[in-house]
């Protein structure tokens, strides 16, 4: 069953789109994510124009993270403090992440800039994650018992100034490295065209040690927040956003979201850091393969403008 | 292929110098191609008759017809992955300022059978001949090339660059019909007919037609709205999303 998108200005399969939407939108409440790294090459490869695969999946993503928020919400599993700090370091950084993809655009390396950026991000990340994820299990199979954190106990970094206390968190830190993550992930989020979760719920897992239940809703938060400001943004000043392909995508996304959400629910917090590792490291090692490999057609057309 | 058919009937034409070659009368059989939610590409048929009198000079062979449908004109971009140490990226580039973002050429035979190369190279007959042509890149000369020969088998790889040598047919001596599809990516806007009657291999008659590709119901009024009020439609999306986002969370509400 084929529809014809209105600001894309093409046909496509209903069907394909709402299976695409689930599938993004289960990963998406499973680790509380929004989903954008993996739907815009999805929607790309359909053909769809990519600035209109960028700023339309944004519409998706608010919608699954509205959900995931509200169900976080209802189930007290969220730091409202910790997020709001989160969100107001992001705008800064998403408005700065702006101001650099605009100069990168006018030297004319903008797409250099993006794929490198996902190959050392991704592939470090994941690395990092996965051999900390590794060990952990190494270290259950041996029977060793590793020491909790104790009270007092933390990295000198959380000592800074500004101290502020983040009961749900279990987190007493200075705002400097909270609103330092904020900035560099709206940053980088704004560069890569992305929300920024996948960064910034391992940096809260791994450098805050915030409880992994409470990780995904407050991320689910800002995520959010971002994906909200970036839609309205793009319909404004792009007017890239196809309300039609939208509403395909949302439907998808949110029944799939429900179900990453409640699988979510009942992975181990080891498991899960184990997963979330491999697709981190997966979506890597895609961009250095298009990197490495001699491609089959080595030239691509863009299209600026239409006459009309 | 509805439509008043005889609209450019009428519309024939007396620009013909006398006693000389024969006149071609033209006619699409629609001038308005709408796009609905389940438009999925569109097919139209050229029609064309060859107008003889007493006075026209006979001819030895029989006639060849080439048919050129070009899109809205666009700019294109070709770029070159080139490899740089161990990694492969975009290095030379070439820009095609204005180029059709869609081109067909429907004929009776093969193109390099009904036309000589220097009639192909002057009136632009054929795929090859309207993309070499000297207006079609502000070009460097050599190098630009392969971007040429990128763009054509990129543009028809999509579909939106093709020549079709068996499309036009005769259905009398002097009347023929050539169709026309439409894929579905072909961008919306005003489409160039060219018909071109070729006797003898040598061009004795151009005749021009256009057609116009349209979005129209809600397609339209989408479209509209986002470009009339872009920040209206950013709100009226974002709440879209979150009451969809709020409804899903009540109706999977297990507690």
């Amino acid at each position: 069953m084929q529809i014809y998108l209105p600001i894309a200005e093409m046909p496509v399969s209903i069907l394909l789109l709402l299976a695409m939407g689930a599938a993004v939108g289960f990963v998406s409440g499973l680790f509380g994510i929004g989903g954008g790294f993996l739907m815009t090459p999805l929607l790309i490869f359909l053909g769809i124009p990519p600035a209109v695969a960028v700023a339309t999946q944004s519409a998706q993503i608010a919608a699954s993270s509205a959900t995931g928020t509200l169900s976080a919400l209802r189930r007290n599993a969220l730091d409202l403090k910790l997020a709001l700090t989160l969100v107001a370091g992001g705008f800064v950084g998403t408005s700065l992440g702006v101001w650099f993809f605009a100069a990168m655009r006018r030297a004319g390396q903008l797409e250099l800039v993006i794929v490198l950026s996902y190959v050392t991000l991704f592939t470090v990340l994941g690395s990092l994650m996965l051999a900390e994820s590794l060990r952990e299990f190494w270290s259950v199979r041996r029977g060793v018992v590793r020491p909790r954190r104790r009270g007092g106990e933390h990295p000198a970094y959380l000592g800074l100034p500004f101290r502020v206390r983040f009961p749900r968190s279990r987190l007493y830190s200075s705002l400097i490295p909270i609103v330092g993550l904020a900035l560099a992930v709206g940053f980088i989020g704004a560069v890569l065209g992305i929300g920024g979760a996948f960064i910034m719920v391992p940096a809260l897992l791994y450098l805050f040690r915030v409880p992994t239940n409470v990780v995904i809703g407050t991320s689910q938060v800002q995520v959010l927040c971002t994906a909200l400001l970036a839609v309205i943004l793009q319909a404004t000043l792009n007017g890239a956003v196809d309300i039609i392909l939208a509403l395909i995508l949302i439907l998808g996304g949110v029944f799939g979201a429900q179900f990453g959400a409640q699988a979510g629910r009942t992975l181990r917090a080891d498991l899960f850091r184990f997963l979330l590792a491999i697709l981190i490291l997966a979506v890597g090692l895609r961009f250095v393969i298009e990197l490495v490999v001699r491609p089959t057609e080595p030239f691509s057309l863009s299209v600026q403008e239409l006459r009309r | 292929m509805k439509g008043p058919a005889a609209l450019l009937l009428a519309a024939s034409l007396a620009a013909a110098s006398p006693a000389a070659a024969e006149r071609l009368v033209l006619s699409l059989s629609t001038n308005l191609v709408a796009i609905g939610s389940n438009y999925t590409g569109a097919r139209l048929v050229a029609f064309g008759v060859i107008e003889r009198d007493t006075q026209t000079v006979s001819r030895v062979g029989p006639y060849d017809v080439v048919v050129t449908v070009r899109g809205p004109r666009e700019g294109v971009t070709v770029r070159e992955k080139e490899r740089l140490g161990p990694i492969w990226l975009n290095r030379s580039q070439q820009k095609f300022v204005e180029v059709p973002s869609f081109l067909a050429v429907t004929s009776t035979r093969a193109i390099e059978d009904a036309a000589s190369e220097e009639m192909r190279r002057r009136y632009r007959l054929g795929v090859r001949a309207v993309v070499n042509a000297p207006e079609f890149t502000v070009g460097r000369g050599g190098e630009e090339d392969k971007f040429r020969q990128a763009l054509v088998r990129l543009k028809g790889k999509d579909r939106l660059y093709l020549e079709n040598p068996r499309g036009v047919s005769f259905v009398t001596g002097e009347f023929f019909r050539a169709p026309i599809s439409l894929p579905a990516t072909a961008p919306v806007g005003n489409y160039d007919v060219e018909v071109s009657l070729l006797a003898d291999g040598v061009v004795v008659a151009r005749r021009n037609a256009s057609f116009e590709l349209v979005k129209t119901g809600l397609e339209e009024q989408i479209s509209e709205f986002a470009r009339d009020r872009p920040v209206m439609s950013g709100f009226v999306t974002a709440a879209m999303a979150l009451f969809f986002g709020w409804l899903a969370s009540v109706i999977f509400r297990r507690d």
